[in-house]
């Protein structure tokens, strides 16, 4: 059904799960066996206590499917609680990068400029390169590290969304 | 609450007689020693040797399905697992609940590609409800009584215990916690009040309605086959089965329209295509049964109960969506029914069944019995009327046998049909049969069968003959993988390849030499007294029936078409195939 019900759309889902061994190769091998995309994902655990993970999962798919993911999402065993923040209301969707930037002289000084403006943050520095830490949404990362890319970019490492509703409601 | 200090091949045995297991499937091997000499030690639960451990995992799923419990296999490590994932994956097809406890090399060893070490957990994953590897001894007893909640709740399902040998042979106490439950998983019985009253509200209004029931429905338990058949009395709408579902509703009942799907009836498919309002119970809409979705039964409104939410809209968008217990959620609407006075309208009842009445004209389902040749159907359709009346239970392999079964035999009770239905696993038939009969030993268990299916796990037949369990094997022999050589024929240019079974047995003395009594049939007129004298026989038994080896099983919707191109008979060729018709299997 996959040209059912329109277009595709993009959506950031939180999954409260288990901390357990193998509930991440759970919820990838669902995304791989039934052919869903993965835009990115995160996890970590979250409670201790409860022995608690969040996973934060970017997919695409249309309408039909997202709801297919989040059924198959709900009824994985370890699974506590499935949302899809993109339907829930506004959210905030944040990602971290280091950027690692190679150079002398002007192009040196104008990456540093360039990190000031995007509020990215020198976090090891030798004569001749810098790393830069940025968060932000996306696009604002994606911005960064194309104008990164003349200014002696060899290395960069995302750590994908996480995401979290706005107002006073938790997960 | 018990407390001792017990080995762990002791605590999982204790916890299983907790669960009120009585029988286990299984096969010994280097890794589950210990629970092989806590069996030994033991009364409370039999151990069936089986010859293969993919027999083990059918037989659980024949016992399961014929008694609605949790059935449950025993297996090694390494390749015993390894050999269980068929039936694994067929359990989570068809929504049969088994525990499978698989041996494992010991903690310290794993990862380091041991002998007989298999990644069980991971192999099993995607072919399970839910896995587990047991790490400490103090999880065992928990772990035992949460595979058997999470086997049995909601959508039931298989689920895996890997065990390693030194948790096995480590001490620690039991506790007993049969009644526990997984501290979060809680699939919804209840269905949303709103939506009851809108689907009951819909189906009153209804000009053209059809009951479209399932495996789901069975699952539920007796109480949703009770309820189904008041709902279809109180209504006098019309009902079609999937393959998974027959014997919820009586097959001799005048208002079941026979099977759906590829090979289902007729009316019954051309009922869906037709009807406005679609009611499906515990059904999934699974490909067999839709044919080309985007020509689905287009003018109808659907209504859908499943108690898992990933059947509702997967496949076919419906209006009104109710997850839940099928029993809970029927119990609900048949009382606002009746609670609401809603009568159907009887006018339009009444002019959709003459439209019915016209369709079954058509007797989708004949066929010509002339000379000693024995048809297929015919068999069947002789089976079922020397047995009907008898405390009988069936299975099957996968193929044309399977359909003409599901065609020509009439269930009237749930829990008497044992079928492959999603997977399509040949080689099924016999091991559940033997399954069904350790849980029924005084009834007639019959697995109707094909030739090329049968050899597929014949070894089981020794598994029958050691516990004396008097299991009927009626076989179809065509010579031929009779639903590969139709495909060909219809789909392939009649170009049979490699769909021959060259080199058969005799399987008459093959039945022998196991202890077994072995028929053989081959004219028409011998059939009755030849499947009495089966009914007679207290050992187990294959009765070879030769078969018309052209005979092709209709009605047929080909692969990738609509529920109105069915073809009718043999005069009659598929439309063209489409190219994505062809990619369908």
């Amino acid at each position: 059904m996959s040209n059912a019900n329109g277009g595709t759309e993009r959506h950031a889902i939180g999954v409260l799960v288990d901390n357990e061994a193998g509930v991440l190769a759970r919820v990838v091998g669902l995304f791989s066996g039934r052919g869903y995309n993965i835009e990115s994902l995160t996890v970590a655990a979250v409670d201790n206590e409860n022995n608690l993970s969040r996973i934060t999962i970017v997919t695409t798919g249309t309408p039909m499917i997202i709801e297919q993911i989040k059924a198959q999402l709900s009824r994985l065993v370890p699974v506590h609680k499935v949302s899809d923040l993109t339907v829930e209301g506004p959210h905030l969707e944040r990602e971290l990068a280091m950027v690692k930037v190679v150079g002398h002289g002007e192009r040196r000084v104008e990456s540093l400029r360039t990190a000031d403006i995007f509020r990215a943050r020198v976090v090891d520095s030798t004569a001749e390169s810098f790393v830069f830490e940025i968060s932000g949404s996306t696009s604002k990362l994606d911005a960064f590290i194309d104008l990164m890319r003349n200014l002696g970019m060899v290395e960069v490492v995302r750590t994908g969304v996480v995401a979290m509703s706005r107002g006073r409601q938790g997960l | 609450m018990t407390e001792q200090q017990m080995t762990g091949a002791e605590i999982l045995l204790k916890a299983l007689a907790d669960q009120g297991v009585d029988v286990i499937f299984g096969y010994p091997g280097g890794a589950v020693l210990p629970i092989y000499d806590a069996i030994f030690q033991q009364n409370a639960i039999r151990h069936v040797l089986v010859r293969h451990e993919q027999g083990a995992t059918h037989m659980a799923e024949g016992y399961a399905r014929s008694t609605g419990k949790v059935g449950v296999v025993l297996v090694t490590s390494g390749p015993g697992a390894t050999n269980a994932v068929t039936g694994l994956t067929d359990a989570l097809m068809d929504s049969i609940p088994i525990v499978c406890l698989t041996g494992q090399v010991p903690t310290h060893l794993i990862g380091n590609d041991a002998f007989q070490e298999a990644d069980t957990t991971g192999i099993t994953r995607p072919c399970t409800k839910h896995n587990y590897l047991v790490k400490n001894i103090d999880d065992l007893a928990r772990i035992v009584h949460e595979a058997f909640y999470v086997a049995r709740s909601g959508r039931p399902g298989p689920v895996v215990i890997d065990l390693p040998k030194d948790i096995l042979m480590g001490k620690g106490l039991y506790t007993n916690g049969k009644d526990a439950r997984h501290k979060t998983y809680r699939p919804r019985t209840k269905g949303d009040p709103d939506k009851i009253a809108a689907a009951v509200e819909l189906l009153a209004s209804a000009k053209r309605p059809v009951f479209y029931t399932g495996g789901g429905v069975i699952n539920s338990g007796p109480k949703a086959t009770a309820l189904l058949r008041e709902f279809v009395k109180l209504t006098g709408y019309p009902i079609t089965s999937t393959l998974m579902g027959l014997g919820a509703f009586s097959g001799v009942d005048p208002a079941f329209l026979g099977m759906l799907g590829m090979h289902g009836t007729y009316e019954a498919n051309l009922a869906m295509a037709h009807c406005d309002v679609m009611f499906a119970v515990g059904a999934r809409f699974d490909d067999r049964v839709t044919g080309k979705t985007d020509h689905f039964s287009k003018g109808s409104r659907k209504i859908h109960i499943d108690i898992d939410p990933s059947s509702i809209n997967k496949n076919i968008p419906v209006e009104i969506g109710i997850v839940g217990d099928v029993a809970s959620v029927l119990e609900d609407m048949l009382a606002l029914w009746k609670g609401k006075r809603r009568e159907p309208d009887r006018a339009a009842l009444a002019k959709w069944w003459d439209q019915i009445g016209e369709w079954r004209k058509v007797d989708c389902l004949k066929f010509e019995q002339k000379g000693d040749l024995i048809k297929p159907q015919y068999a069947i359709q002789r089976l079922y009327e020397l047995t009907k009346g008898m405390d009988a239970y069936i299975t099957t392999e996968v193929g044309q046998h399977q359909m003409w079964a599901a065609q020509f035999y009439r269930f009237r009770d749930p829990n008497r049909w044992m079928t492959s239905g999603g997977l399509g696993t040949m080689g099924y038939g016999l091991p559940a049969a033997i399954g069904v009969q350790m849980a029924h030993p005084d009834s007639l268990v019959i697995d109707i069968s094909g030739d090329a299916s049968f050899l597929m796990n014949v070894q089981e037949m020794g598994t029958a003959t050691q516990y004396r369990l008097p299991v009927k094997v009626f076989v179809l022999n065509n010579r031929y993988m009779g639903m590969v050589r139709q495909w060909q024929e219809l789909l392939h240019g009649n170009r049979y390849s490699e769909s021959y079974s060259d080199s058969q047995p005799d399987l008459v003395k093959l039945a022998e030499s196991w202890g077994w009594v072995g028929l053989r049939c081959d004219k028409a007129g011998e059939l009755d007294a030849i499947i009495a004298r089966m009914i007679d026989t207290k050992k187990p038994v294959i009765v070879d029936v030769a078969v018309d080896p052209a005979e092709n099983c209709f009605p047929m919707i080909p692969s990738g078409a609509a529920h109105y191109d069915m073809i009718l008979g043999p005069g009659q060729k598929p439309k063209t195939v489409s190219d994505f018709g062809l990619t369908m299997v």
